[in-house]
C-alpha cells in the first residue's frame, strides 16, 4: 500500500519539471496547511518557507506507513505541496466548501438481503500464511523503527 | 413487596457528594465564581472545608450492533456463529476495485434509535473514513460518521432504583451528543505461544450505531442504569439485540475525578467491559484509584484502561502509542445520506430508495417507559412493579401469560411473581428462561389458591414441589399432599376443641384477657391440621369456643 500512495505523489508531483515552475508561486500565502487533516496538530505542515521539516515526513510515514526512503521522494512531496499551493489563489470567501464531487447524486439504497459471503477459499489463496481459515498476522501492531535507526539522509 | 432487584447492577455509592445544580459539572473549564469567596489566594492543594468531597464525571461511548441480515455496506450475512471468513464479502476483505453500497435497514434503525433517543435526526448526513492500521480492519480506513452524523442532540431518562422508595428524584437524565452510522471490524484472536494473531473477517463490516453519551454521570450504577435503559430501549426497537456478552453491544467509560467547583479532571477510557455488572464495578474502581492516586499527590494520565475481571481493577493498556491522529477525510465513494420527512418528499420517487423520517415515527414501537406506564394502568401495580418486570429478561411475558390463564387479582399474582417466583430464581440464579417452573402451572396454582381449594402456606408448599419438575400439575401435587384446605366445618372445630383440651393454662390466660395468646392457640391448630385449615377460620371458631 505504500507504494501506491508513493507513485501517486509522484504523480501529482509531475516529475522534476515542475519544481521549477511552482517555485516562483506568487503571494504564495504560507500558513497551516489546510489539506494535511483536521487533528494533526502537532505536524501543521510546511513551515513558513515551505520546507517540509523531518518531524512531519516521519509524523506521515508512521501514519501512512509510507516510506519516503530518499531526499528526492522529500522533494517531491514539497513540490506536490507547492503545486496545489496555487488553489490559494482563488478568494474562496463565502463559498461552502464542496465535500465530495458525488454531493448531487443520490446514495443509493440497497434492500436489506444476504447476497454474498461463502468464499472463504477465494479470499485465504490471498494469504501467504492462514492457520485452519483464519489469517495470520504478526502478534499486535509493530513498532517502527525510531528515526534515528532510520535513512541517515533525512536527518537533515 | 420486594425491593426492585437491579439484576446486573451493583447498588453502588455514587461518589458526587455535590448536589448543586448541573451545571457546575458542566463541559467549560472555568470554575465556578464564588467559590473562592472568604478564601485564601494560596495554591489549590491546601485543604480548604469541602475539599476532601470528590465528584465523578463519567460519559459513555457505546457501540450498539445493527439487528440486520446483511452488513452495513455489503451484502454478506450478519450472525454470530459460523465457521471463520465464511461471512465475508470482496468488500469486507477490502479486496481492490471492491465499493461500499449502503444498507436501508441499517439506515432505518439508525434513524428509528435517534427518534427514540428524542435526538434531532440529520436530513443531511456524511460519511468519513478514520485511518488507522490494525490487522482486523482489512482496508486501513473505517467508514463513519465523524462530521455530520445520522442524529445529534438526543437524551435519555432512567430511575435510579436501589432500595424500594421512588422518589421523583430518582429519575435521571443523561444527555445523547449524537448517534453515527459505521462499521465494525473483524476479530482477532492473539495467539502468545505461536506469536501470532489470527484473523476472522465475518464482523468486519457489520453495522454499527455508536451512540455518545454526555458526561452527566456520576457514578458507576448511574452509567450501568443508563445503559440498561438503552438496551431495552434498543430490543423494543427491534434495532440491536444488544447483547453484551454476544459484543452486541460494548460500553467504553470515559472517567474522570475533580473537586466539585474545579475544572474537570483527567480523564481515562476504559474499556473491555462485559456486561452491565462489570461496567459498574469498573467504573467505580477506576473512580476510586483516580481519587487515591490524586490524594497521594500522583497525577493522572490521559490513557485508556483495560477492565481484569478476575482481579476486578483497571489496568493499563500500554499498546497505544500516544495520541492518535486518524486523518479523517471524507469518504470518496458515498454521496451524502439524504433523509426525507412528509414534507421534504419528492413527488415520484422510488419507496426503496428514499427514507422517511415521519413515516418511521409514525411506526415506533412502544419504548419500555410508556410500557411500564401503561402496565400500572392496565393491573393497578405499582411502578416500582413495573420497573421490575421490564428490568428482567422474560419476566413481562411471564408474567403476562400467568394474567391470561388465571382469574387471581393482578396484584396477588405480581406478589407472587416478584417475590417468590423472583426470589427463587434469584437464589439459584437462574434467567426467567430458566424456570422450571411454566406460566400455566403457576396459574394454575393460583386459581386453586384464589378459589380457596388450599391455604396460602401449602401452595407455597405446592411452589417448592412445582419447581422439582417433576412433570406433576398442582391439582396433582395437592391430592398427592392432601394440601386441600379443610372445608368440613365439624371437623375443624374437633379439633380446636382437642387443642384447647390440651392447653388449658392458655386458655386461662384468654380468658384473663391476653388475646395475644390466640395466636399461639392458632398456631398449634394449624399445626395440628397439617397446614390445611384457613388462619382465618381457625381464629373465628377457636374465638366461639373460648367465650
Amino acid at each position: 500500500m505504500w507504494r501506491r500512495t508513493f507513485r501517486a505523489t509522484l504523480r501529482a508531483g509531475l516529475g522534476p519539471g515542475a519544481t521549477g515552475a511552482v517555485a516562483g508561486a506568487p503571494g504564495a500565502r504560507v500558513g497551516s496547511c489546510r489539506f494535511a487533516g483536521s487533528d494533526s496538530e502537532k505536524a501543521a505542515g510546511p513551515s513558513p518557507g515551505g520546507r517540509v521539516s523531518a518531524e512531519l515526513i516521519e509524523h506521515l510515514e508512521r501514519l501512512a506507513l509510507v516510506d519516503f526512503r530518499n531526499r528526492e521522494g522529500v522533494a517531491r512531496l514539497q513540490a506536490a505541496i507547492e503545486f496545489a499551493g496555487q488553489l490559494r489563489a482563488v478568494d474562496t470567501d463565502g463559498v461552502e466548501p464542496m465535500e465530495s464531487v458525488l454531493e448531487d447524486r443520490c446514495l443509493y439504497l440497497r434492500a436489506d438481503e444476504v447476497v454474498e459471503g461463502s468464499c472463504a477459499e477465494d479470499l485465504l489463496q490471498n494469504s501467504q500464511q492462514t492457520v485452519e481459515e483464519y489469517f495470520v498476522a504478526p502478534l499486535g501492531n509493530i513498532t517502527l523503527p525510531k528515526q534515528s535507526e532510520q535513512h541517515p539522509v533525512l536527518k537533515s | 413487596m420486594a425491593a426492585p432487584i437491579l439484576r446486573c447492577a451493583r447498588p453502588g455509592r455514587c461518589w458526587s457528594l455535590d448536589y448543586r445544580p448541573r451545571r457546575s459539572r458542566a463541559l467549560f473549564a472555568e470554575p465556578v465564581p464564588g467559590r473562592v469567596r472568604g478564601q485564601s489566594s494560596a495554591a489549590a492543594q491546601e485543604p480548604r472545608p469541602g475539599a476532601h468531597e470528590w465528584a465523578a464525571v463519567v460519559g459513555l461511548e457505546i457501540h450498539a450492533q445493527i439487528s440486520s441480515n446483511s452488513k452495513l455496506f455489503s451484502g454478506s450475512q450478519v450472525t454470530f456463529l459460523a465457521p471463520p471468513n465464511s461471512l465475508v464479502s470482496f468488500f469486507d476483505a477490502s479486496l481492490p476495485g471492491t465499493l461500499p453500497v449502503l444498507n436501508r435497514r441499517c439506515v432505518e434503525a439508525a434513524v428509528m434509535t435517534g427518534l427514540a433517543l428524542n435526538c434531532t435526526v440529520n436530513k443531511k448526513s456524511l460519511f468519513d473514513r478514520k485511518h488507522y492500521f490494525y490487522a482486523d480492519l482489512p482496508a486501513g480506513y473505517q467508514i463513519t460518521q465523524q462530521r455530520l452524523p445520522i442524529a445529534v442532540n438526543g437524551s435519555l431518562t432512567y430511575s435510579l432504583g436501589v432500595g424500594a422508595q421512588w422518589s421523583p428524584s430518582a429519575t435521571k437524565t443523561v444527555r445523547i451528543k449524537q448517534i453515527q452510522l459505521e462499521q465494525d471490524s473483524g476479530k482477532s484472536l492473539h495467539d502468545d505461544t505461536r506469536s501470532q494473531t489470527l484473523i476472522d473477517l465475518n464482523r468486519a463490516g457489520v453495522g454499527l450505531m455508536e451512540v455518545v453519551m454526555e458526561p452527566d454521570m456520576s457514578c458507576g450504577n448511574e452509567a450501568a442504569t443508563a445503559v440498561r435503559e438503552l438496551q431495552l430501549i434498543l430490543r423494543a426497537l427491534g434495532t440491536s439485540q444488544a447483547n453484551m456478552a454476544e459484543g452486541q453491544l460494548r460500553v467504553d467509560a470515559n472517567v474522570s475525578v475533580h473537586h466539585p467547583g474545579e475544572p474537570l479532571g483527567v480523564r481515562t477510557e476504559v474499556k473491555n467491559l462485559n456486561s452491565i455488572r462489570f461496567l459498574a464495578k469498573a467504573i467505580d474502581y477506576e473512580i476510586q484509584r483516580q481519587i487515591e492516586e490524586l490524594q497521594n499527590g500522583g497525577k493522572i494520565l490521559n490513557e485508556t484502561r483495560a477492565f481484569d475481571e478476575k482481579l476486578g481493577c483497571t489496568v493499563s493498556m500500554r499498546d497505544k502509542e500516544g495520541k492518535q491522529d486518524y486523518r479523517f477525510m471524507p469518504e470518496p465513494n458515498l454521496p451524502p445520506l439524504i433523509l426525507y420527512d412528509a414534507e421534504s418528499l419528492p413527488v415520484a420517487a422510488d419507496p426503496q430508495q428514499v427514507v422517511n423520517i415521519d413515516w418511521i415515527r409514525e411506526r415506533l414501537p412502544e419504548l419500555p417507559s410508556v410500557t411500564r406506564g401503561r402496565l400500572v394502568e392496565q393491573y393497578g401495580i405499582l411502578p416500582e412493579h413495573s420497573f421490575v418486570l421490564l428490568n428482567e429478561d422474560g419476566l413481562l411475558e411471564f408474567f403476562q401469560t400467568v394474567m391470561k390463564e388465571t382469574r387471581a387479582e393482578p396484584k396477588k399474582v405480581i406478589g407472587w411473581i416478584l417475590t417468590i417466583f423472583l426470589g427463587y430464581l434469584k437464589q439459584r440464579n437462574l434467567a426467567v428462561s430458566e424456570s422450571p417452573l411454566s406460566p400455566s402451572s403457576l396459574a394454575e396454582l393460583l386459581n386453586l389458591l384464589d378459589s380457596k381449594v388450599i391455604s396460602l402456606p401449602a401452595a407455597k408448599q405446592v411452589f417448592e414441589e412445582l419447581w422439582q419438575n417433576q412433570g406433576k400439575t398442582p391439582g396433582q401435587i395437592i391430592r398427592e399432599k392432601k394440601l386441600e384446605l379443610l372445608q368440613n366445618q365439624e371437623e375443624l372445630e374437633e379439633i380446636c376443641q382437642a387443642v384447647l383440651a390440651k392447653h388449658p393454662q392458655q386458655v386461662m390466660a384468654v380468658k384473663n384477657g391476653n388475646q395475644k395468646v390466640v395466636n399461639k392457640l392458632i398456631g398449634i391448630v394449624r399445626r395440628a391440621t397439617g397446614g390445611r385449615a384457613d388462619p382465618g377460620r381457625i381464629k373465628q371458631i377457636l374465638e366461639k369456643q373460648l367465650q
